[in-house]
């Protein structure tokens, strides 16, 4: 056999072995069932151990993962039960093998803390993992302005995050704008004016990914002006016709608003079975602060 | 000195001829190949993963190649006969010893050399364009000089390996040299815990025997400073002087003890 012939019967014999693999694939696809993911090591100490001295790119790996595990129960399918079962486990593996791993803490803080069912809702975890960040790097500001959030937005706790925000302004490196905004927490907790400046700072963070979270709070911030708004509107239509059914075509017809109101991100606003105005489950700004529709 | 770079040159000739210089390929296209993934995977973190994954490829296909094409050094002379012509010309076994081991360091040094100047030339591309304020957010500048110490740790860390499968290939079977070599890089990463040996037994020989074996083998994890580098933290000249001065004192140690070794050899 000559090397030609040799080499065509190779690739004719690869060819004929795709195309029996993508028609089988199309003839018998596999049954897509909705698998939990799993994490064979749990224990930081132990993957460490085993990474040798490849602990920051096996982090990497742990990072990337935590990512995907995030997104894919946050984008899950309506049958998905959204557990986000591996998220504390796999930052907690990253933060073991890479303890310098800045954004792992400050981005997991941020996916544990969201609400359900866009994050797990456990702005427990989410302290936990900052506090392990800081015994790593103590002066590190930016782990305690992000406990002090964590305080303030998840857990309305202003005492706390003041106390966070005064000793993240005390930290070497610092920006100036933390003391002032250690005094503003204490004095006007749980005001809105408070919580918008709060976020107007983290937007101006050098990482996109939390300057895109601080613009989603803002939004969302802006979205509960309107509704405060709009409920006005509401009640004083109830008011004057307590007998004509809620609907924005009712309201739009007697005058109270122009057209169908919409939210910052262009999605029409809905009523709570109550009467009140609330954002649409179909909006990227849902849940709001404080909804917990598990 | 004229035969030890007589062997060092015919060390690095075969190891071109063995084609070791492939893994350059390989290496190449997984770092172009993450650079291009990576921006979509890693939340922004693209270039502390390429700083990872660099060095830490760097590392491993440097420690494969030193220890596969170390423990063939000796072994493949004897193997092939070529021993027996090699000393019967003028040259020492020690001068043998020193020439391999020179000849290996000098492949492993233009394969490390190629991988920095790719690992660069990606952090260069991968940073390019990127605002000002995002590159102040990072632990330390993509094309930081910094990188270098742990490119060169890594250096030393082959250096040692190289030396440990040299020593083993001078009496033993290529597959037991592996398999020693191996072990003892493996055991070099937890030297650490041998000292402490003393927290979790009682016995005042075992606890002796841990501190032996911790001042003995060899303590790998001297030569890890990737994270510390990637993550812009101070790895001082002391550390980096006295960390040289170490992997040389036990290079050294092992090169004379293969020698002794090699020249109790009887070859008839």
């Amino acid at each position: 056999m000559t090397r030609g012939v040799a080499t065509a019967a190779a690739v004719a014999c690869l060819a004929t072995a795709v195309v029996l693999h993508a028609s089988q694939a199309s003839r018998f696809p596999a049954p897509t069932v909705d698998r939990p993911d799993i994490l064979y090591i749990r224990s930081g100490a132990t993957m460490r151990r085993l990474a040798l001295d490849y602990d920051a790119a096996a982090a990497d790996a742990y990072w990337i993962r935590t990512l995907q595990h995030f997104g894919r129960e946050r984008l899950a399918p309506p049958g998905h039960e959204r557990t986000y079962s591996l998220l504390y486990p796999l930052l907690d593996l990253t933060t073991t093998l890479d303890p310098y791993f800045t954004i792992a803490y400050r981005f997991g803080a941020i996916f544990l803390g969201e609400a359900y069912p866009g994050g797990p809702g456990r702005p427990d975890l989410a302290i936990a993992l900052l506090e392990k960040g800081l015994k790593a790097q103590p002066q590190k500001w930016q782990y305690m302005q992000d406990l002090g959030f964590v305080y303030y937005w998840h857990l309305q706790d202003y005492p706390a995050a003041a106390a966070w925000f005064k000793k993240a302004a005390e930290a070497p490196d610092a920006p100036t704008w933390m003391a002032p905004l250690a005094a503003v927490t204490l004095a006007e907790g749980g005001k809105r004016s408070a919580s918008r400046e709060l976020w107007q700072q983290i937007a101006k963070s050098e990482e996109p990914w939390l300057r895109d979270s601080a613009i989603q709070r803002l939004l969302q911030l802006d979205a509960m002006d309107a509704m405060d708004a709009l409920d006005a509107r509401v009640r004083a239509f109830q008011q004057r016709y307590p007998d004509t059914p809620l609907s924005w075509d009712a309201l739009r017809a007697a005058g109270y608003v122009r057209g169908v109101p919409l939210d910052p991100t262009n999605v029409p606003y809905v009523f709570t079975p109550d009467g009140h105005v609330t954002i649409s489950r179909e909006s990227r700004l849902w849940p709001m602060p404080g909804q917990t529709p598990r | 000195m004229h035969a030890v770079r007589c062997v060092a040159a015919a060390v690095f000739r075969e190891s071109v001829r063995d084609r070791v210089f492939y893994n350059l390929v390989l290496f190449a296209v997984l770092l172009v190949g993450a650079s291009i993934l990576l921006g979509q995977l890693t939340a922004g973190q693209d270039v502390k993963i390429i700083k990872d994954l660099g060095l830490a490829a760097t590392s491993i296909f440097g420690l494969f190649i030193a220890i596969f094409v170390g423990i063939n050094l000796v072994s493949k002379e004897v193997d092939r006969r070529s021993i027996y012509p090699l000393l019967a010309k003028p040259v020492r076994r020690s001068e043998l010893i020193f020439g391999k081991f020179c000849g290996l360091m000098l492949t492993l040094l233009v394969n490390v050399i190629v991988m920095t100047i790719a690992l660069y030339a990606v952090l260069a591309y991968l940073s390019h364009g990127v605002p000002l304020n995002v590159q102040q957010g990072w632990d330390a500048p993509a094309l930081d000089p910094a990188l270098l110490k742990a490119i060169a740790l890594i250096y030393l860390d082959l250096g040692v390996v190289t030396a440990l499968a040299l020593f083993f290939s001078s009496y033993s079977s290529p597959m037991l040299s592996a398999v020693f070599t191996l072990a003892l890089y493996v055991v070099g990463q937890f030297n650490t815990d041998l000292k402490q040996f003393d927290q979790i037994v009682d016995s005042p020989v075992a606890i002796a025997i841990g501190k032996a074996c911790y001042y003995l083998l060899p303590d790998f994890s001297k030569f890890d400073v990737k994270l510390a580098v990637v993550h812009g933290l101070p790895v001082t000249a002391g550390y980096m002087m006295s960390t040289v001065a170490y992997a040389a004192a036990y290079v050294a140690a092992l090169l004379f003890g293969a020698t002794v070794i090699f020249s109790r050899r009887d070859f008839k």
